[in-house]
């Protein structure tokens, strides 16, 4: 026996990130555009959602739910007759704390693509390993709950720059928290510089008009960036 | 948390080019701006590699620190901090990485059954 060395010079991520290209060119030749919304556990990504997921007209909406386990927030958005897919990482993926092209892959078959023109994507809640799994999205959203604090950006700089959009969510609660929302907005222009956000609050609608809007010009092919 | 998922990442990815031959060493190289924590990555690579022919393989990582640069002005430095604004420009500079995202398998070092082929 004798040792040899082997140069591979690979991105340890590029097979999924191949994968996720597929799922892309899957979703484009269906004509359906495709968001990664992602965020820490209960920041309020379903919440987010279902309040602009029957206003948006003209534009149908699909979501693929992901969770480590259970149905909950898929049964929140069927019971808003939006089209909802639930994917496990418990049962076959280990539970995987994110999803990842493969896991999306895998339910492809399962989701109605001629049926939808924009599709959502609610990642497993957490702001580490969902940031470095490409999916195939057009586009990837984050919410940041003003509960978590203003140095999150700083922590979690990985997901904040592998954001177009940072909905900044809870923002109703910013009377009764210590939270200072020009030191959270310096901190994501020092990791994130001018990255596009939307203040929000799912519970008493503020900003959800331009969070609509902003998902109806992003389902609508004309308009979407590039 | 993630070096577990970035764990199988890496075993697949050398599983694939070692074709079967048993593997001793393991060479990435690791941007800073990937926030992987070394010993860690170390932990999970051992357990992931279990059962594979990545087995009882030594992992190198060559820790690559984070380098900016300005499109507009363009200055280059290096950051230890997770700040993309540049000193020059400020939020007008067109601030891009030059260096510290990588997340790559570099070599691998396999063993060989010996050559009997006549020369």
């Amino acid at each position: 026996m004798h040792r040899t060395k082997v140069r591979i010079v690979e991105g340890a991520l590029d097979a999924n990130d191949t994968i996720a290209q597929a799922n892309r060119a899957d979703f484009d030749r269906a004509d359906v555009r495709v968001v990664n919304l992602m965020s820490a556990p209960g920041a309020g990504k379903t919440a987010l959602l279902e309040r602009v997921a029957t206003d948006l007209p003209g534009l149908r909406l699909g979501v693929l739910e992901g969770d480590v386990e259970g149905s909950m927030d898929a049964d929140r958005l069927a019971a808003l007759h939006v089209p909802v897919t639930q994917l496990n990482t418990a049962p076959g993926f280990g539970g995987e704390c994110h999803l990842d092209a493969n896991m999306v892959r895998s339910a492809l078959p399962g989701l109605a693509l001629d049926e939808i023109d924009l599709l959502v994507i609610e990642n497993v809640g957490n702001l580490v390993c969902p940031a470095e799994f490409r999916v195939g999205e057009d586009a990837r959203v984050m919410v940041s709950a003003i509960t978590e604090g203003e140095e999150k950006p700083l922590k979690y700089p990985l997901m904040f720059r592998a954001c177009e959009l940072v909905l900044v969510n809870k923002i109703d609660l910013l009377p009764h928290l210590d939270f200072d929302l020009d030191k959270f907005l310096y901190n994501l222009d020092q990791v994130s510089p001018g990255v596009e956000r939307i203040l929000v609050s799912a519970k008493t609608g503020e900003g959800l008009g331009e969070w609509r809007d902003w998902l109806a010009r992003m389902g609508s092919p004309v308009e979407a960036p590039a | 948390m993630h070096e577990l998922s970035l764990s199988s990442a890496i075993v697949n990815t050398v599983v694939k080019h070692a074709a079967g031959r048993p593997v001793t060493v393991v060479s990435m190289r690791v941007g800073a701006l990937r926030q992987v924590v070394p010993d860690t990555l170390d932990f999970y690579f051992g357990f992931v590699a279990e059962g594979t022919v990545c087995e009882g393989a030594r992992l190198e990582q060559e820790l690559v620190a984070a380098r900016l640069r300005c499109a507009g002005c363009e200055r280059e430095w290096e950051i230890d901090v997770p700040v993309f604004m540049c000193p020059d420009c400020g939020p007008s500079g067109r601030v891009e990485v030059a260096a510290g995202d990588e997340f790559e398998v570099e070599s691998i070092e396999v063993e060989e059954a010996e050559c009997i082929a006549p020369r």
